[in-house]
């Protein structure tokens, strides 16, 4: 078979000492950072972008590939551990897992957060490896019309899960894209918002807006709340989960892992959805549905399942179509893109040991990623309990460091502190930064597409809705949007 | 305008992405329009900028209804003391070298929380900074001035 020849090329590159070694350093990092609480994937990653800047190419993603579900996986730490949900992905598990740690069995719901991933990373990894190639050789199809309608579905799918206000988050999105097309016009040369600012001209970097937005803005928040956060402070003593846990999570894990698995292909969705939609229905399943939210297990396992999955199949739209799903994903793109590798549906066939290779590696990555934390939970523990005021200067630290060493100018540090103070306004109003992060990724590649899509047609709108790919991707757009206004409607009619 | 208008959560929003939409409009009229077909550098910010008021002002409007207030205080003074700490390290570390940029970062940062104990602020200054000189400027070999014209050489 093909793919075994091709899965054999994979574990050749990702079995070499050298990128085993990148690989492991990369989860070790991943979680050491991603366990910081209020530090997501996204910012994780952000800021530890630079130290693959001098890597091979397999190298440098193999790592990033690790730094993502290691952090990840620190995060769901995080939510179990502490009663305040760090990132958006695993704020479900914050729920019932932090229950399950007041029971005294934090123990337990580390393990099966740990199996669930393990299992639902395989799982989901395994998709990439069926799926990609078919998915590849369709998107060959795909014109400046279909980019534009899918990118359009993704903005506003984000805009609506964002879990905040729609209004606001197709607002954000907007605002997103507009920081977006900052610096120089690829069409024209002209550039635009610029405002003679020379650090502005190749745009305002991610690592700028990702760290601005999420973390520093997160810290003042956090700096400003009156009531402090709860940490679990018992000993971990007992980390087996018992013959009847194992029994209770097999299912959920399953369900996690499909659900997860399909809305990690979607752009725009991503973990932070695929994990509330299985808690919803692990709960409609559930023959005791009062048992969530006071430690039911099964309310850890399906969104780790979930999560961890969908942080796979995340990979999926960025590798076959060279178009991010979610921001995270925007950034490992940015990583291969720096590296020389265009994205799109060619990579496979003209880079498959990087391919492969990266599929391997986030198999053994995902074995990694239990073997190294389950020993090493202590330390996260120890981590985790030292007090907030420690924490919150080394997390800047890290900030400005990760965002100087990416251009050594001090101009994108100041940058970053007055996206900072942005990120902090709009929290308070309210407004959801994931909505704006896809937009300001998607920025550049909508206006080029749409540009594209617009002189093909001769500047005739209805191309979006005539080409039956487009059409589908359009209607989609519509449906979602639907979906969210309906309720909203018939709820001011019930009231009139 | 009513005082509380000033802590209306969507009338603030919405004020916010107006403001934004307006300026993203008036910057982009120095910019080329075209037409649909073959569009100017000014089109697509322009529409973007549109669209952006269109959203602020539904959200605005709905905050007149609402009335929603702003949940908890502002913190300016972590939001300022946290800024400045970035812009320190932005301005030292060029000029100064790492340490001293660390260093101050570290102490307007920690400023920034409930508690200031000197001592601990020092300690964690120290650990971290040496954390952050080994896997930087040891480890990935950033060329980073550790004090000004003090350089690590290996």
């Amino acid at each position: 078979m093909d793919i075994l020849s091709n899965l054999a090329l994979g574990f050749g590159v990702a079995f070499s000492p050298e990128n085993l070694a990148y690989c492991f350093i990369g989860v070790l990092l991943g979680t050491l950072v991603g366990v910081l609480p209020g530090v997501g994937p996204l910012v994780t990653i952000a800021m530890l972008l630079p130290i693959t800047f001098n890597l091979p190419a397999v190298a440098a993603i193999t790592m990033l590939a690790g730094i993502y579900y290691g952090s990840q996986y620190g995060g769901s730490t995080t939510s179990i551990l502490v009663n305040l949900p760090g990132e958006t992905a695993s704020a479900v598990t914050c729920i019932d897992g932090y229950q399950m740690a007041r029971q005294g069995r934090a123990g337990p719901a580390l393990a099966i957060a740990a199996i669930a991933s393990l299992f639902a990373g395989c799982v989901g990894v395994l998709l990439i490896a069926l799926a990609g190639p078919a998915i590849a050789e369709w998107a060959l199809q795909f014109g400046a019309a279909e980019y534009t309608a899918l990118m359009l579905m993704a903005l506003v799918a984000s805009a609506v899960i964002s879990g905040g206000d729609v209004l606001k988050g197709l607002a954000m999105v907007v605002l997103g894209l507009m920081i977006g097309i900052v610096g120089v016009d690829v069409n024209s040369g002209m550039q635009r918002y610029t405002f003679g600012v020379p650090e502005l001209v190749d745009g305002i970097g991610f690592t700028v807006i990702a760290v601005g937005l999420f973390a520093v803005a997160e810290i003042v928040v956090n700096l400003e709340r009156k009531d402090p956060r709860e940490v679990y402070t018992g000993k971990i003593t007992n980390l087996m989960p018992t013959r009847g846990d194992l029994k209770d999570s097999a299912w959920p894990i399953v369900r996690g892992t499909a659900v997860g698995s399909f809305f990690g292909v979607l752009p725009g969705t991503g973990p932070a959805l695929s994990s509330f939609a299985t808690y919803l229905l692990e709960k409609k399943l559930a023959r005791d549905p009062a048992r969530f939210g006071r430690g039911a297990i099964e309310g850890v396992a399906a969104p780790e399942a979930a999560n961890n999955a969908a942080a796979q199949t995340n990979f999926i739209p960025m590798l076959t179509l060279g178009l991010p799903a979610s921001a995270t994903m925007a950034l490992l793109l940015a990583a291969m893109t720096m590296q020389g590798i265009e994205p799109g549906p060619q990579v496979m066939l003209t880079r498959p040991e990087l391919f492969w290779g990266l599929i391997a590696s986030m198999w053994i990555g995902n074995l990694m990623l239990v073997i190294l934390n389950l020993p090493l939970i202590g330390l996260w523990v120890s981590l985790l309990r030292a007090p907030y005021r420690w924490l919150f200067p080394s997390i800047i630290m890290f900030c400005c460091i990760g965002n100087f060493s990416v251009s050594n100018n001090p101009g994108d540090v100041y940058l970053c502190a007055a996206v900072g103070v942005l990120g902090y306004v709009l929290a308070k109003l309210e407004c959801e930064p994931a909505p704006l992060i896809l937009g300001y990724v998607l920025g550049p590649l909508l206006e080029e597409n749409l540009r594209r899509a617009l002189l093909l047609s001769r500047g005739d709108p209805t191309v979006f809705f005539t080409r039956p790919i487009s059409l589908t991707f359009m209607i989609a757009t519509l449906f979602v949007l639907a979906v969210v206004i309906a309720p909203g409607l018939r709820k001011k009619a019930d009231n009139a | 305008m009513k005082p509380d208008l000033f802590d209306n959560r969507d009338f603030l929003a919405g004020l916010l992405f107006i403001a934004l939409g307006v300026l993203a409009i008036a910057v982009a009229r120095d910019y080329p329009m075209g037409v649909a077909m073959r569009m100017g550098p000014g089109y697509f910010p322009t529409v973007l900028g549109g669209i952006l008021c269109l959203f602020g002002g539904a959200v605005l409007v709905r905050g007149l209804r609402s009335g929603q207030q702003v949940s908890g205080d502002w913190g300016w003074r972590p939001l300022g003391l946290i800024t400045l700490s970035i812009l320190l390290f932005g301005a030292l570390v060029d000029r100064l070298g790492i340490i001293p940029a660390l260093v101050a970062m570290f102490f307007t940062a920690a400023a920034a929380g409930r508690e200031f104990r000197f001592k601990e602020v020092l300690l964690l200054t120290v650990v971290m900074g040496a954390f952050a000189l080994g896997v930087f400027v040891y480890g990935l070999k950033l060329p980073y001035a550790l004090f000004p014209g003090v350089w690590w050489t290996s």
